[in-house]
């Protein structure tokens, strides 16, 4: 069974098909992109896989439960988690909190425990902590954890923003636009990043990329979308050299 | 294990220096009074002091910690104020012990504010930040002139209620008068008293801290910074802005409270939008999100005014509005503070230079 | 009959707060942002035709332009030195500055103009209608709010329609990014919207002073805040919603003073606009603003 299957999805914005019958087929532990021209609808169709946007018509399975139509915090809670085009941090927070917030629903204990410094408040900070620190080592932040987000550089927020998401441990993982903005020696950096987080954490992932060069390293199997719809999909090497491809990004 | 402490430490320190201060204010006061040295005017400013500085740090939370604007702190100050008056005022013989008496009233008052501001927050909570200031000030408003229109009075055959006029409520003409309309409610015990002030103003600063620096306030700061990312990981916004909304409600309900047993009588009106705004001032002259911030603001800029209140007179006011404009412009624009810090921060680098020179 | 006549002082005061209550309306439309000193500019307004005509002794006419004159200097005057440095601040602190730039307004007038409220001469000097043999009586004020105010909004109207300027507007409302794109001047734009706003904002003051005839530093707050409330139930951003808004606060306001209990009527009109935000939070003729992830 695949951890993702989209069927015939679709959303309209008065009139325009912005996501036109899409379909899509993740299999557990791949690397997945998704690429396209701009304005081909690709982060429409996170924003309908995360709960954003309500689809006009279409399925979505995620491990074979229909989450099609749930909110943002019920499809977080199902399984899946994201990063943002333009970078979305809790800006005035240190490193670690923003790591602890995606914590958030895995160590728990209530308002009141936390006001009045019970037992659990102790315990449940620690363990947080330590597990945020876990994290951040990954990413190589956590000498930073104390530091206000908004004062890492562009590179280390992007990857702040993937271990905020994954802190949530999900089963998917979606990364719009992970490069952009980047110089080559950071997307380098990212690549291995991204490779290290599919084998460590055992993560399937989808990503929208337009950076020719990391899609074509890292993925293994693409989609292209354009006009909203679905134009081929497959292994990297044969999306890529399919003309129409090529004619969609470079125009006739 | 170093790391960890490393962390844990910023607002543990922070907050403790704030108690430390707080406790040494404290002492010191006891002690001018102790030794009869504080004008009668002084004295009667310690509990006000107190009061607008629980108002000030609970204000805080929604402004600062939640980033919304509520302009409704008087209203929530007026349910307390009339519901802890009125249950002392008609316990004062069931309880004659304030020690009973007294926080079973700031209890009730706190929780009925915070109902209040549950039920106000369910509906608005989900607009825009603009429209929630302007619906609390709304309800604030409603609040007074409901509370002031207010008529309860006892007779032999029991409560009567009305809130169009005293003679509409058709009570005997023996009967007491509890609640008298715009005159408000008289008689309620002076339960308190600065010591008291003082130890709910000190609890109010623990919960505060604790708050913010707990699971809960990491929360409401991750909705603040950025709801959809909060949504993205799975926080549920309404839930907890309605936690801190309530919270703040609660704890200026207290503050009604306690506002209500420093004086005998006891009037809706005091609790206008200008008190809102009043409150408002002190959170952000203290700086927002800083919780030692509000306290120190409200004392500061209750006293000077009291002070000197001859010598300035309506430029009080005056003077508050024009900070209140070149603190935000000031904070809020990227060029004036980009210019600010780069002021400071020469002045920091003077600083250590001729430090430096010193050790030489 | 007395019904009627309450109905009518309703439309009447209703009338004012939509002449108020465009102010608000185009302000949030085009810049985003809850202009809270609207109101202290009316209270401004009133006391300049209050010096300009009773003490200075200038026709009512004449006194009111040099009211829309001082007015339009201020509100542009206020965009520029308090809002525009915050274009790219939090609504928080647009709002607290708005906020304070109200408490600035009704405090410098305290300190003019001293805390006695001043005895307001109406600017009107039309005769009263007498309907049903003098049951019902329409003062001259009443009617000239009305007319006014139609007046206005139906100028208002055309002048956003048929007009360059007035199109850049719309266009600014829409989308700031893309006008500005398209060559429309957006500084200009909203300063344009103030100078309108605060224009009006006179007018209002004369009008809402000639009928309620004392004027003291918070003479604006309250009815400017109704006003507001007028432009949330119309529909933010729509100037026949504030038309319609404010004649519905206005009769709602009137009619709970005269049946209900004078003093519950503000809460009455304050419990209309909690209604109105949990049922219907885009107004009668709003439409919806959805955020872009």
């Amino acid at each position: 069974m695949a951890l993702l299957e989209v069927k015939g999805l679709s959303i309209n914005f008065g009139g325009l098909h912005a996501v036109d019958d899409f379909s899509i087929k993740i299999e557990k532990g791949e690397l997945y992109g998704l690429i396209g021209p701009n304005g081909a609808g690709k982060t429409t169709f996170f924003n309908l896989i995360t709960g954003v946007y309500k689809p006009t018509s279409g399925t979505i399975l995620l491990d074979g439960k229909d989450i099609t139509g749930k909110n943002t915090i019920q499809i977080n809670k199902a399984g899946i988690a994201r990063t943002f085009q333009n970078i979305r941090l809790f800006k005035e927070l240190s490193v670690l909190d923003n790591v602890k917030a995606g914590l958030h629903n895995r160590y728990k204990y209530s308002t009141a425990e936390g006001i009045f410094r019970l037992p659990r408040f102790f315990k449940t900070e620690k363990a947080m902590d330590e597990e945020a620190l876990r994290l951040l080592k990954v990413f190589d932040l956590d000498d930073e954890a104390s530091v206000k987000a908004s004062n890492l550089p562009y590179g280390k927020q992007r990857k702040l923003e993937i271990a905020r998401a994954l802190a949530t441990k999900p089963k998917l993982l979606l990364l719009d636009e992970p490069a952009a903005g980047m110089n080559p020696h950071e997307t380098a950096e990212l690549m291995e990043t991204i490779r290290f987080v599919r084998d460590n954490f055992d993560m399937t992932i989808l990503l929208i990329e337009h950076d020719m060069s990391l899609v074509s390293v890292v993925c293994e199997k693409l989609s292209v979308l354009n006009f909203g719809q679905l134009l081929c999909e497959g292994e990297t090497s044969t999306v890529l050299s399919n003309p129409e491809v090529i004619t969609a990004y470079l125009g006739e | 294990m170093k790391t960890k402490s490393k962390l844990i430490k910023p607002y543990t320190k922070k907050s403790f220096i704030t108690y430390a201060l707080l406790i040494a204010v404290f002492t010191i006061v006891q002690l001018i009074l102790n030794f009869g040295k504080m004008s009668f005017m002084m004295q009667s400013l310690l509990v006000p002091l107190c009061v607008y500085s629980i108002l000030a740090v609970s204000l805080n939370l929604t402004v600062g910690i939640l980033g919304e604007l509520s302009l409704g702190q008087a209203g929530f100050m007026c349910i307390g104020a009339y519901s802890g008056a009125l249950f002392s005022s008609l316990m004062k013989e069931a309880i004659p012990e304030a020690m009973v008496r007294f926080p079973i009233a700031i209890l009730l008052g706190g929780l009925c504010a915070a109902l209040f501001g549950v039920l106000i927050g369910i509906p608005v909570l989900r607009l825009r930040g603009d429209y929630l200031a302007i619906v609390t000030l709304a309800f604030g408003e409603i609040i007074k002139n409901i509370c002031a229109s207010l008529y309860l009075g006892k007779d032999a055959e029991g409560f009567h209620l009305s809130i169009k006029s005293a003679a509409d409520m058709n009570m005997a003409p023996d009967g007491k008068m509890i609640i008298n309309g715009a005159l408000g409610l008289n008689g309620t015990p002076k339960d308190s008293n600065f010591t008291v002030a003082f130890i709910i103003l000190l609890i109010t600063v623990i919960i505060a801290y604790n708050f913010v620096y707990s699971r809960t306030g990491r929360a409401v700061m991750s909705i603040r910074d950025n709801r959809i990312a909060a949504e993205s990981v799975g926080l549920n916004i309404t839930k907890y802005k309605l936690i801190t909304f309530g919270l703040t409600a609660f704890l200026a309900g207290v503050a009604g409270v306690i506002y209500s047993h420093n004086f005998s009588t006891l009037q809706a009106s005091k609790f206008d939008y200008n008190m809102s705004i009043l409150i408002l001032v002190f959170v952000v002259l203290g700086g927002i999100g800083s919780i030692r911030g509000s306290v120190i603001a409200a004392v500061v800029l209750t006293l000077i005014p009291e002070l000197l209140r001859e010598t300035i007179g309506n430029y009080r006011m005056l003077f508050y509005a024009v900070i209140l404009i070149a603190m935000m412009l000031v904070t809020s624009n990227s060029k004036l503070k980009g210019r600010i810090t780069a002021y400071t921060n020469k002045l920091k680098g003077l600083i250590k230079k001729e430090k430096k020179g010193e050790i030489k | 009959m007395g019904f009627l006549s309450n109905l009518i002082n309703g439309i009447s005061l209703g009338s004012i707060y939509a002449v108020i209550a465009l102010g608000y309306t185009m302000v949030y439309g085009i810049a985003k942002m809850l202009n809270f000193a609207h109101g202290d500019v009316i209270m401004i307004g009133a006391y300049v035709v209050y010096l300009a005509g009773s003490k200075a002794g200038l026709p009512p006419v004449a006194a009111v332009l040099v009211a829309m004159v001082a007015c339009t200097a201020l509100g542009v005057s206020i965009e520029k030195i308090a809002y525009k440095p915050l274009r790219q601040a939090t609504s928080l602190a647009v709002l607290i500055t708005a906020i304070g730039v109200s408490y600035f307004l009704q405090n410098i007038a305290l300190v003019i103009f001293g805390a006695n409220p001043v005895n307001f001469k109406s600017v009107v000097s039309i005769p009263a209608i007498k309907l049903f043999d003098g049951q019902v009586v329409i003062s001259g004020e009443t009617s000239t709010a009305i007319v006014v105010s139609l007046i206005i909004v139906i100028a208002l109207s055309l002048f956003i329609k048929k007009t360059k300027s007035g199109r850049a507007m719309l266009a600014v409302s829409e989308d700031k990014g893309a006008a500005q794109l398209m060559g429309v001047n957006v500084n200009r734009t909203i300063s344009l919207t103030f100078a309108i706003g605060s224009a009006l904002a006179a007018i209002a003051g004369a009008l809402l002073c000639s009928a309620y005839p004392i004027l003291s530093n918070t003479t604006g707050a309250m009815p400017g805040i109704k006003a507001f409330v007028a432009a949330v139930f119309g529909g933010i951003g729509s100037i026949p919603g504030a038309m319609i808004g404010g004649i519905l606060i206005g009769v709602i306001e009137i009619l709970g003073r005269a049946y209900i209990s004078t003093q519950l009527a503000d809460a009455i009109v304050f419990g209309v606009l909690i209604l109105v935000l949990m049922f219907k939070p885009t107004g009668i003729l709003g439409k919806k603003i959805s955020e872009k992830v």
